[in-house]
């Protein structure tokens, strides 16, 4: 008797192809790291708000790692709280996106017809707008509440999601297994869970995490334009102007918030693409 | 391929067409290519408003105003004594009520017009006349007889207004009371400027802001220079004019005013060659021009008080001990040193030190030990128990840093938890004028070079005061200076108001203003003063 | 076709009514108004205000005047030969504007926009020949050392942000080697600096979607078919793969410009570029309420006139597309 072949869901595939995948690999990898990194970084580290003026504008050194800032405040701790806001801002933001994304789209394409038309065509139209520019206006006007941020940025971003989620539910629903699991007399909800949502998951999962970075870069720009986030908090993208604009005494000050913010954005594409060629998945706009 | 793209490209070309209109002129060549002619280049901050003398209040409007037209009196840059300007000389009544001008002779408009003593009535009446709202008509209101009723529209008749020419030549200017400083003030406001209202005229009615004729072309000025060029938040481009009565003294041909919001990127400019003075520069960039550009960095002191403004009806700042402690328990000299690095002095008083050779005696004394004992005599021993404390501050870097200093200092001296609230400039100055703050940070910058400036924003009722503070002592003082018979007299007024300001602490003073600006060092003519007053006429490109 | 763009503008029109209310009532519910200044304003210069700007109307009358002024109302596409007088030549009257009570909006948007839409232009045309030339080599050479190297650059330019890419370039070439002036828009060589670091997000991703578009064209069986005939790689890749693999890029195109236009207040800023961005920022923040609903309409409308042409072109391209 010949041995039974390994298991061959679609899941246990499509890990396989990622693991292989040693870019993608390590951008997880940093992903996480980072992620620990900022979480609990800072119960250990120096304050990050403490001002030492006597300490102004040093640069990397033994006493603190990554140099301090204009007002002596260590730049290393600095960087790891920002990275919780930042991240936080990247994720929240983000499911926020997801939750509007998944469940507009996967109405709109399980209930087809003309809701369906109608709610594409909205999306259409929205996509086309500049959406940036009506969250510069909430900002301004609507004062620099974090969660508003957080609001106001996961509203831009669903857009694709749901042209997303609504091509993958178009596609499932039409497949044969679906008409198959009917023709046994399967409920629509155990349709739904157990054969539908499965399907959808690779999708939402590559967007979502393809997501993340573009959140981060426009909380970034929000901030450099100073509409973002307000002291003492500080995120990356803060940080990143700051030092942009003092970069030619304090290279520091913009070489490690730049670098490592594009450190980050790399690994979440990295392994975002990864993840879109192990799960296979076609976009079907971009 | 090619015929398939033909109509899409050119369908792509047509939504990009009116790119082809752009005009982009390059300004005049750099001066330094062609010495023969002087041209300034400087950056001149936010783009003004407009250019109609009486219909505008900020710096960056006055410092071009004041090369398109000329004062009465002008200020000597030099020791900010008032001088002759239009005026050759002018007469003062014993009582101090009355003050006649003498114009000088043959002035011209920038069009040949010839100016005479009514083209300075029409002006202070389009100035007061309430349907024109100027903004800075108090200047006029608050001294000139008669100007109060009128500008509030009790008085129908100008004529009973305090301004009369006895002639062509002559302008008289008939005071409410005494007011020592009034040759200061004119000298330092283009308020009281001459418009040429019959040009004016033309561009629609009198009573109307905004109308065509500030246009480059249609202005018609009497200053050294006159506006050849204007392009929005870009530059603003004045040449000499041959009309000006001093023509012969002044050296530059050109001035080009750049609109330099962006202090970083002014001060890239300055160094890549583009200008030739600063508005301001960036905090960071002070001690790299120390190092290597001393002779480029300009540091002039300035009449100008840096504040925080406390909210006298919200507890806990309405103790006064408690505002006193907050005030002592800032280590200024840190601050100085260490955040600012501009040279700024430790405001230990609300005046300004040697302003016209007055000096507050009253000094906030006592540092953190008083600091602690007074919180504590009010109820919050270790600052326990306080309620919430609150800076508001509008968005700009500097700001922000001393804000945050400032927290720190409260909390660690005093064990004051401070929050801090950022908003931009809008929304700042509404929540200070509905009183929606705690603390607010503020500035004031002296409109001219007496005490008088700064103290009168104390006064109950005066607009800027905004603290909910007053005190009727304070008051009588300061009306029983205006009256004082000698300038020591009065000035003796002012210890006292400072004293009780010091005592009261509804303003918490935290540095005197400096002016940090680069200048090239071929700009000649230009000295450092107090008021930061460049008269353009005397400066000059090697 | 006629049809198909007559219908978009038709779906244009509640879309931008939308936009013009929402922003209107917006701004007018939220704190600092546009004249709150330092020195208190007194009650006549309040009048004189309110009554220039017809603020003392009621809102819904103020809003139904000002939906009046924004109408077309004319129709002579010739004027707009001298500058860009919206007025002139279609009737549209954005009103002065509150911060320079001098200028009208027209005025403002006919001096920024040309800069803008140059600025914009220019950008895209270094996006695309950047991006274009980094996509083909990677998809012809796949999975070589090329490849890696072309995707790499395509992958920094999206994770570098503009706001550090610009200030890096401006300490180089500008400050430190001459090469360019540091900031302005005076003469053609001030379009570098801004256009290189604009375009080089979107060049990154006009590369990846060259580069995937391209590999599934070439994957394609009648690429298979001409490499049998014999025809040589350049070939292959200019007549006949690239006109498929070019379709992601053209669907990109029209977000694209929404990006290039958002980002160039960002630009503008840095490079202190007298363009409509940076007015636009400038706006909001100092409450200039006919200049930020001048410029959000003009925004839009600007980008949903790209989208339809971006459209259109697509369908051009693709025979398999109709106008739908």
């Amino acid at each position: 008797m010949t041995d039974p072949a390994p298991s061959h869901s679609p899941w246990t595939d499509a890990w396989r192809r990622l693991r292989r995948n040693r870019l993608a690999l390590s951008g997880g990898i940093v992903i996480v790291v980072l992620m620990a990194l900022c979480a609990f970084g800072p119960l250990f580290s120096q304050s990050y708000q403490d001002i030492h003026l006597d300490l102004r504008a040093t640069p990397p050194g033994a006493a603190h790692w990554l140099g301090t800032d204009d007002l002596g405040r260590d730049l290393f701790s600095r960087i790891l709280f920002g990275g919780r806001i930042s991240l936080m801002v990247g994720f929240i933001a983000t499911f926020v996106a997801l939750i509007i994304g998944v469940t507009y789209g996967a109405i709109a394409g399980f209930v087809g017809g003309t809701a369906d038309a109608v709610m594409m065509r909205i999306v259409d139209i929205l996509y086309a707008l500049p959406f940036t520019i009506f969250v510069i206006l909430l900002m301004v006007f609507f004062g620099k509440n974090i969660f508003l941020l957080f609001a106001a940025i996961g509203a831009v971003e669903w857009l694709t999601m749901a042209r997303i989620v609504r091509g993958q539910v178009l596609t499932v629903k039409r497949m044969e297994f679906i008409e198959a699991a009917r023709a046994l007399g399967y409920g629509r909800r155990r349709i739904i869970f157990r054969h539908i949502i499965p399907n959808v998951l690779g999708p939402v999962i590559v967007y979502t995490t393809l997501t993340i970075p573009a959140v981060m870069l426009t909380e970034a720009f929000i901030s450099f334009l100073g509409l973002g986030v307000q002291p003492p908090m500080s995120s990356w993208g803060v940080l990143i102007k700051d030092g942009a604009e003092k970069m030619e005494e304090f290279w520091w000050l913009l070489v490690f918030p730049g670098g490592i913010f594009s450190l980050t954005l790399f690994s979440l594409n990295f392994l975002g693409d990864g993840l879109r060629d192990a799960l296979d998945v076609r976009a079907s706009k971009d | 391929m090619i015929r398939r793209f033909a109509p899409a490209a050119a369908l792509f070309a047509l939504v990009f067409f009116p790119s082809g209109c752009a005009r982009r002129n390059a300004p005049s060549a750099p001066a330094g290519a062609a010495p023969s002619r002087q041209v300034l280049r400087a950056g001149n901050g936010t783009e003004p408003q407009d250019l109609d003398p009486q219909a505008v209040t900020g710096v960056p409007e006055g410092r071009i105003l004041t090369s398109l037209f000329e004062g009465l009196v002008d200020e000597d840059p030099r020791d900010l004594q008032p001088g002759p300007g239009l005026a050759e000389s002018w007469d003062i009544s014993p009582d101090g009520l009355v003050y006649t001008f003498h114009l000088r002779d043959r002035l011209r408009w920038s069009n040949g017009d010839p100016i005479t003593a009514d083209d300075f009535i029409s002006s202070y009446r389009r100035m007061l006349t309430p349907a024109f709202a100027a903004p800075d008509a108090y200047k006029l209101y608050n001294y000139v007889v008669g100007a109060d009723e009128y500008y509030h529209g009790g008085l129908a008749d100008f004529s009973r207004v305090g301004f009369r020419a006895v002639d062509s030549r002559t302008l008289q200017v008939t005071l409410k009371s005494p007011t020592p400083f009034l040759l200061k003030l004119i000298a330092s406001s283009y308020s009281w400027y001459a418009v040429p209202v019959k040009v004016i005229a033309r561009y629609g009615s009198l009573d109307r802001k905004n109308t065509a004729w500030t246009r480059a072309g249609n202005l018609v000025g009497n200053g050294p220079f006159v506006l050849k060029e204007w392009r929005q938040n870009q530059i603003i481009a004045v040449e000499r004019n041959p009309f000006y009565w001093d023509a012969a003294n002044v050296k530059l041909d050109r001035i080009e005013f750049y609109a330099t919001e962006d202090l970083a990127a002014e001060e890239h400019m300055f160094r890549a060659g583009q200008l030739d003075v600063t508005y301001m520069l960036p905090l960071a960039k002070i001690d790299v021009y120390r190092r290597e550009h001393p002779d480029e960095l300009h540091i002039d002191p300035w009449l100008g008080l840096y504040y925080y403004r406390c909210n006298v009806d919200r507890p806990p700042l309405n103790d006064k001990r408690v505002r006193r402690a907050l005030a002592l328990a800032i280590d200024r000299e840190s601050l100085v040193k260490d955040v600012l690095r501009g040279g700024e002095t430790p405001a230990y008083a609300v005046s300004n030190p040697s302003n016209a050779g007055y000096t507050p005696r009253a000094q906030l004394s006592g540092g953190v030990a008083e600091a602690k004992r007074l919180l504590a005599e009010a109820g919050y021993p270790g600052g326990r128990g306080l309620p919430p404390v609150e800076i508001l501050y509008n968005t700009l870097e500097s700001h922000r840093q001393i804000a945050e200093t400032i927290q720190q200092m409260w909390l660690k001296n005093l064990g004051v938890a401070a929050t801090l609230r950022n908003e931009e400039w809008k929304v700042y100055l509404d929540a200070e004028r509905t009183g929606n703050y705690q603390i607010a940070r503020a500035g004031w910058i002296a409109d001219f070079a007496d005490p008088h400036a700064f103290l009168e924003n104390w006064v109950a009722g005066n607009g800027n005061n905004e603290t909910h503070w007053s005190s009727p002592e304070y008051d009588r003082l300061f009306h029983a200076a205006l009256t004082a018979r000698t300038e020591a007299d009065r000035y003796e007024d002012y210890q006292k108001m400072d004293a009780i300001l010091v005592d009261e602490c509804p303003v918490i003073p935290i540095y005197y203003y400096t002016r940090v600006y680069a200048r090239s060092q071929r700009v000649k003519g230009w000295w450092a003063n107090p008021r930061d007053e460049h008269p353009w006429k005397y400066v000059y490109l090697e | 076709m006629i049809r198909f763009i007559l219908r978009r503008i038709l779906e244009a029109v509640p879309v931008m009514l939308i936009i013009i209310t929402g922003t209107f009532f917006m701004q007018r519910f939220v704190p600092g108004g546009p004249f709150t200044a330092e020195r208190a304003v007194t009650p006549e210069v309040q009048r004189n205000l309110d009554a220039y700007y017809h603020l003392s109307d009621p809102l819904w009358k103020q809003y139904v005047d000002y939906l009046r002024d924004l109408t077309p109302k004319a129709f002579h596409p010739s004027a707009l030969e001298q500058g860009l007088d919206l007025k002139a030549a279609f009737g549209i009257d954005f009103r002065p504007s509150f911060k320079y009570p001098n200028r009208t909006v027209n005025e403002i948007i006919a001096e920024k926009l040309p800069v803008s839409l140059e600025l914009g232009f220019f950008s895209l045309s270094v996006a695309l020949v950047l991006g274009l030339t980094l996509g083909v080599f990677a998809a012809v050479k796949r999975n070589t050392w090329i490849d890696y190297l072309c995707s790499g650059i395509a992958m920094t330019g999206i994770c570098v942000p503009t706001f550090v890419l610009g200030p890096l370039l401006v300490l180089s070439f500008a400050i430190h080697l001459h090469w360019f002036s540091a900031s302005g828009w005076y003469v053609p060589a001030d379009a570098v600096l801004p256009c290189l670091t604009l375009g080089s997000v979107y060049a990154a991703y006009i590369a990846r979607l060259t580069r995937g578009g391209l590999l599934e064209v070439l994957g394609q069986d009648y690429i298979r078919t001409a490499r049998a005939k014999g025809a040589s790689e350049a070939r292959i890749v200019f007549r006949h793969a690239l006109r498929g693999g070019l379709l992601p890029v053209v669907s990109f195109l029209g977000p694209a410009t929404a990006g290039i236009l958002t980002g160039s207040f960002v630009i503008e800023t840095i490079f202190q570029i007298p363009g409509l961005g940076r007015e636009f920022v400038n706006s909001a923040t100092n409450r200039d309420y006919t200049m930020v609903l001048g410029t959000v309409i003009l925004y839009a409308a600007l980008i949903i006139v790209m989208n339809l042409v971006v459209d259109v072109i697509q369908v051009w391209l693709n025979p398999k597309l109709k106008f739908e």
